[in-house]
């Protein structure tokens, strides 16, 4: 790892100083990401900027048909949150399917959103659900925050506050572990809304990232069941091929997953 | 350069450490604690687990300052003087250890296991769980065991207290 200052921010805007002071400023959360990447010396921040330890960052709360994770909440946390697992059952079963235990108890949401990894589990959640991302600025719905590859609408210095999902009908999520990373070979959140709305999301299939499976959404909208999207035929072009899988291999399991994903739901 | 402030194995340290500096190299170099091991150094195998207020994480991917306030147990603070830590005397009474270099972090991540879990452990959320520590002998079969083992006697333990 190269040089590096580190910095323990005690509220978001002391946060927001600290980076306006410096050259080329990294925010840290659990790490999990941006410490690898820095030790492989693909990352080289000046300064590191811990949000780790803000209060306010912290918590699961639901309110009315919401349910709000703030963005430092370790996945460990979000997996084992009375709150969480009675809003939305889906989210919880998401979380406790991150890494390793060890991993979940210091990687958190912002980090994972923020870092937008094309086999994030977290991005297909929001998009499915179609939460807000809520940040020291703005909210900004998840249809506009992923952007492309390790990509997000965040403008530089912005700070992730928390991530807030409206509460569904039905939801699911179900994925292929890789079995060595435990990142998502592909994996697929389905989600009804209160208002009968049906959105389905991949993450871990898409050259661009998180990706919402239209013809997946208007087959269980007409007949939420797995068997609805038997005959859905999902286009290998722009899926990710590697030693791991083919794009044919990813395109199939989007199906699959779907399928598993609404079994799931009920 | 940092002071980072922590509590390892109860005693209150302060050590000078270069910001980059990880927790494991804090552990290792500076205080002499090469219990802990790095193995892959790429926060996959586990051979790093140290326990940060209570919960287990790998010390090779946390900065040292993340630590600076935390209280830190490693594989030397587990055992009371001369006797050991039920969780140890498992991995001893069945033949857990193998080539050993694994093995403080298997027993610090089987403990925490034990502490989430309590007495609703079985085999397949004990294997599930490890899922984050790589033993290369591939001889999990004997951690298993030890863990199980472990998980009996440490509620022995919990209840005479």
């Amino acid at each position: 790892m190269y040089q590096t200052t580190y910095h323990r921010a005690s509220s978001v805007d002391e946060a927001v100083s600290l980076f306006g002071k410096s050259s080329e400023a990294k925010f840290l959360a659990g790490g999990q990401t941006l410490l690898p990447v820095m030790k492989q010396r693909l990352a080289a921040p000046s300064d590191v900027i811990d949000l780790a330890r803000i209060k306010d960052l912290i918590g699961v709360e639901a309110s009315g048909d919401t349910l709000t994770i703030k963005a430092a909440t370790p996945h460990y946390d979000v997996a084992t949150s009375d709150t969480a697992k009675k809003a939305i059952p889906a989210l919880a079963y998401l979380a406790s399917l991150i890494g390793d235990p060890a991993v979940r108890y210091r990687g958190t949401i912002g980090g994972s959103i923020a870092n937008n990894d094309p086999a994030a589990d977290y991005p297909a959640a929001l998009l499915a659900l179609g939460a807000t991302v809520k940040t020291n600025k703005r909210s900004i719905p998840a249809d506009d925050f992923f952007k492309g590859l390790f990509t997000t609408a965040l403008e530089d210095g912005e700070i992730i506050t928390a991530v807030s999902f409206p509460v569904p009908a039905k939801a699911g999520y179900e994925k292929m572990r890789h079995p060595a990373s435990r990142f998502a070979l592909t994996g697929v959140f389905v989600a009804q809304t209160k208002s009968g709305e049906v959105r389905v999301a991949a993450t871990g299939a898409s050259q661009n990232g998180v990706m919402r499976v239209p013809a997946i959404e208007a087959a269980l909208k007409a007949n939420w069941s797995p068997s609805a999207i038997d005959s859905v035929s999902i286009p290998a072009s722009g899926l990710l091929a590697d030693i791991h899988g083919t794009a044919e291999y990813r395109a199939n399991l989007v199906k699959v997953m779907a399928q598993r994903a609404v079994a799931a739901a009920g | 350069m940092s002071t980072v402030k922590l509590t390892v194995n109860g005693k209150a340290v302060a050590v000078d450490v270069e910001d980059r500096t990880l927790l494991v190299q804090l552990l290792r170099d500076h205080l002499n604690l090469t219990g802990t091991h790095v193995g892959c150094d790429t926060s996959q195998c586990g051979a790093c687990v140290v326990h940060m207020d209570g919960r287990a994480v790998k010390s090779c991917t946390m900065l040292a300052g993340q630590a600076d306030g935390a209280s830190i147990t490693t594989i030397e603070g587990i055992a009371k003087g001369d006797e050991l830590h039920p969780m140890q005397a498992a991995f001893r009474d069945n033949h857990g250890l193998q080539c050993g270099y694994c093995t403080p972090g298997m027993i610090m991540s089987a403990i925490d296991i034990v502490q989430r879990h309590g007495g609703q452990l079985d085999e397949a959320t004990v294997r599930q769980e490890l899922e984050g520590n790589i033993c290369r002998c591939t001889g999990y079969h004997n951690i298993v065991k030890a863990v199980l083992d472990a998980a009996g006697r440490m509620k022995v333990a919990q209840a005479a207290e």
